[in-house]
């Protein structure tokens, strides 16, 4: 008796599989669905990790978990040490080219745009990052690329930041080519690397708030809302692409270069995963 | 004759245990076990364990406490700085001798000095 009843349950589950696993073939698939159950996943794992810290807080990075940490960086942002790369950064924006035309004129908005970045271009099939937008601008109109690191193309992102302020994270997953970037970002977030053997998602999602020596490990929500930074260990300002790249360094890894697809989908995947959060940079690091 | 024989085997057998006492026994042995531990580019211990009395310890796994007691087996604590991912594959710990980032006798060095806390 006992026995027909399991063997008629496991059929029944068997059905049940079938039914599950053979939908999506018909059914178009819907990416963004996807996405949004990955981003509530993970906005809920820091939430849960971290009760005392409010959503739109993790854009302060380690800022928001540490009290102390917190006061010394406020104090810091009284006098932003990003501000006259702000002013160097407006300045590029509006200078003209030698063909009269100048960054602004390929941006809208009068240049407040840091919400419409990252995105996924469809035609295109990849990723476009605000700093990869920027140089495409400046060759487009006969110009140089910046070095994608430092310097300018960080004085230039943190304008438009600066002035975007405020808007908020909203990264859009509509296709299956969007899909697969955001996958790969994903997997680099996830994936162990390098002589360490480390992922993003170990220190910065398990280990998060806790102390690497006398460092407090930031949160990977809000990682990408507050770029460009001017971070005190660089005495200068730097793009999200170099922080990656030192990220990378520190594992025994070797990085990516600045604007490739690997580090561009990273982004794409990061950013996401902060949707709901607002833009707040540039800013001040340790 | 005969009792230089029984002398060379007794020389023989007691050998390995020499071999075993010489390097440890040695007090420069716990001493470069704690530089390496120390040491940014190789055990950097003290980045993620509490560790005799090293400044700013982190806090990613646990303190570096009794560890003769937790590792009775010389072996096991040998093997789990070797590559901490065969007892758990999550471990964010490096696997410090299967990436050859510490050879076997600089392994060996850690674990003299480990075995003092």
């Amino acid at each position: 008796m006992k026995k027909t009843i399991q063997r008629g349950l496991f059929t029944g589950a068997l059905v049940l599989l079938t039914a599950m696993t053979s939908k999506p073939a018909h059914a178009a698939v819907n990416y963004q669905a996807l996405v949004d159950a990955d981003v509530k996943k993970f906005q809920g794992y820091f939430l849960k990790e971290f009760p005392g810290v409010k959503l739109e807080d993790f854009g302060d990075g380690v800022y928001a978990l540490d009290e102390d940490s917190r006061k010394q960086w406020k104090e810091m942002e009284e006098f932003p040490p990003y501000e006259l790369d702000v002013e160097a950064g407006k300045a590029l924006f509006n200078k003209p080219f030698a063909n009269g035309k100048s960054l602004g004129s390929c941006f809208s908005n009068g240049g407040a745009v840091r919400g419409m970045y990252p995105y996924f271009d469809e035609k295109r099939k990849e990723v476009i990052t605000l700093e990869m937008a920027i140089n495409e601008c400046r060759v487009a109109n006969g110009e140089k690329p910046y070095a994608p690191k430092k310097g300018d193309i960080a004085r230039v992102s943190a304008y438009i930041a600066s002035i975007s302020r405020g808007q908020k994270i909203d990264v859009k997953v509509k296709s299956k080519a969007a899909y697969d970037a955001y996958m790969k970002g994903k997997e680099m977030f996830y994936a162990k690397r390098g002589q360490l053997n480390m992922s993003c998602s170990g220190c910065h999602m398990e280990y998060s708030g806790r102390h690497l020596r006398a460092e407090i490990i930031s949160p990977a929500l809000g990682h990408t809302t507050h770029f460009p930074v001017f971070r005190s260990k660089w005495g200068e300002i730097g793009t999200l692409h170099r922080r990656y790249a030192g990220c990378n360094e520190n594992i025994g890894a070797k990085p990516f270069p600045a604007q490739s697809k690997e580090y561009r989908d990273l982004e794409f995947f990061q950013t996401v995963m902060s949707n709901g959060l607002k833009f707040n940079g540039p800013a001040s690091r340790k | 004759m005969k009792s230089s024989g029984i002398i060379a085997a007794a020389a023989i057998l007691l050998l390995p245990s020499l071999g075993i006492a010489a390097a440890p026994a040695g007090e420069s042995s716990v001493e470069k076990g704690k530089a390496l531990a120390l040491d940014t580019n190789k055990g950097n211990c003290i980045a993620c364990h509490m560790m005799g009395d090293g400044e700013f310890p982190g806090n990613y796994g646990p303190p570096l406490i009794q560890m003769k007691e937790r590792y009775p087996d010389r072996a096991a604590l040998h093997k789990q700085i070797g590559d901490a991912t065969i007892i758990n594959p999550k471990s964010i710990m490096p696997p410090f001798g299967k990436h050859g980032i510490l050879n076997v006798s600089e392994i060996d060095q850690i674990v003299d000095y480990l075995y003092t806390l």
